[in-house]
């Protein structure tokens, strides 16, 4: 069932993949975000209670809903490497903790600027909070680990076995809004059930959600690509591939 | 639209410093990430350029050590002759 995967272990495969990938997803990713800003900025209705303020929401659910996304796929990464020793992984998961950092310290920034006109504070270290903060330094760990050895595989193996441990705090975020008493509200759109939030509120956000998405993969494909290239440097392929882009 | 004006689009209710703030700063580092990630493909590339230069000058240097070898390991005589 999973043969049709199979030539995807080979990295020159892969890295020819994803270069055919990469216009497809800016493509999407230019649409989806243009589209969902542009509605988000100048058409969605003010919210009756927060006024504009609330704006700043199609960029703060997508980065904090991202950034545990990011990290999941990241540990899922690490667990088929460290499992199944696929070098690949590896690849795709250093190529994918700097994306979920810039992530993280965008739904921390922009959390701390919604917080000041709505709660009155920037910062405060309550649950929601600190478990976001604590994501941002196991992504710095898993970045440090990456780059802290000169081989990549010892490298791989260290960083995978923190971002593994590190998963603990993703359902501690995502639940610690019911599991404490904290000023950070409640989910609205990710409800079991009916989301609590008007269409004209709701449909920007998937646009502006979805463009996210295809950003990060943008970044991702473009980090991976990088990766592969500098994992696999003295494999023929790619020692043809710099020639023939030096002598051009 | 919700706005009448380009200043009261700027001005955001009287959150302008806060929405703009937070959209600026997401800008601002997706742009950088998305800088950084592009230009490392090349820089990579040239990394491995440099590292095959090296690596070709370095083979050379033992080849011509070792032809230096040979020719000094033969016989005065055969050299001579």
């Amino acid at each position: 069932m999973w043969k049709f995967l199979h030539p995807y272990a080979n990295p020159e495969t892969t890295y020819h993949f994803t270069n055919k990938l990469l216009p497809w997803l800016i493509a999407l990713a230019a649409l989806f975000l243009s589209i969902g800003l542009v509605w988000a900025l100048l058409f969605a209705p003010a919210d009756y209670q927060q006024g504009d303020s609330f704006r700043i929401f199609y960029v703060h659910v997508p980065a904090a809903s991202l950034s545990m996304g990011i990290y999941v796929s990241m540990a899922i990464a690490a667990l088929s490497s460290l499992v199944w020793q696929l070098k690949l992984a590896d690849a795709s998961a250093a190529a994918m903790a700097p994306v979920g950092a810039a992530f993280t310290a965008i739904a921390l920034i922009t959390g701390a600027a919604w917080g000041k006109p709505m709660w009155g504070t920037w910062w405060i270290w309550d649950a929601r909070l600190t478990s976001e903060l604590i994501l941002l330094f196991l992504y710095l760990g898993v970045i440090a680990l990456h780059n802290a050895f000169e081989d990549k595989n010892l490298a791989g193996k260290a960083a995978g076995i923190l971002t593994l441990v590190g998963v603990i705090n993703i359902p501690i975020i995502k639940y610690s809004v019911d599991w404490w008493n904290t000023l950070h509200q409640g989910s609205t759109v990710s409800k079991i059930g009916k989301p609590s939030m008007s269409l004209d509120m709701l449909w920007p956000f998937i646009f502006s959600f979805l463009g996210f998405s295809f950003l990060v993969g943008v970044i991702i494909c473009l980090r991976f690509r990088n990766e592969i290239l500098a994992r696999n440097s003295i494999r023929p392929w790619v020692r043809e591939l710099v020639e023939k882009s030096v002598v051009k | 639209m919700q706005f009448t004006s380009f200043n009261d689009f700027i001005n955001m209710g009287g959150y302008g410093f806060y929405v703009w703030l937070s959209f600026g700063a997401a800008a601002l580092i997706l742009t950088l990430l998305t800088i950084n990630s592009a230009m490392g493909h090349k820089q990579v590339i040239n990394q491995i350029a440099k590292r095959k230069k090296r690596e070709d000058k370095l083979r050379e240097a033992k080849m011509l050590r070792q032809q230096q070898k040979e020719f000094s390991d033969k016989p005065l005589n055969e050299v001579t002759e």
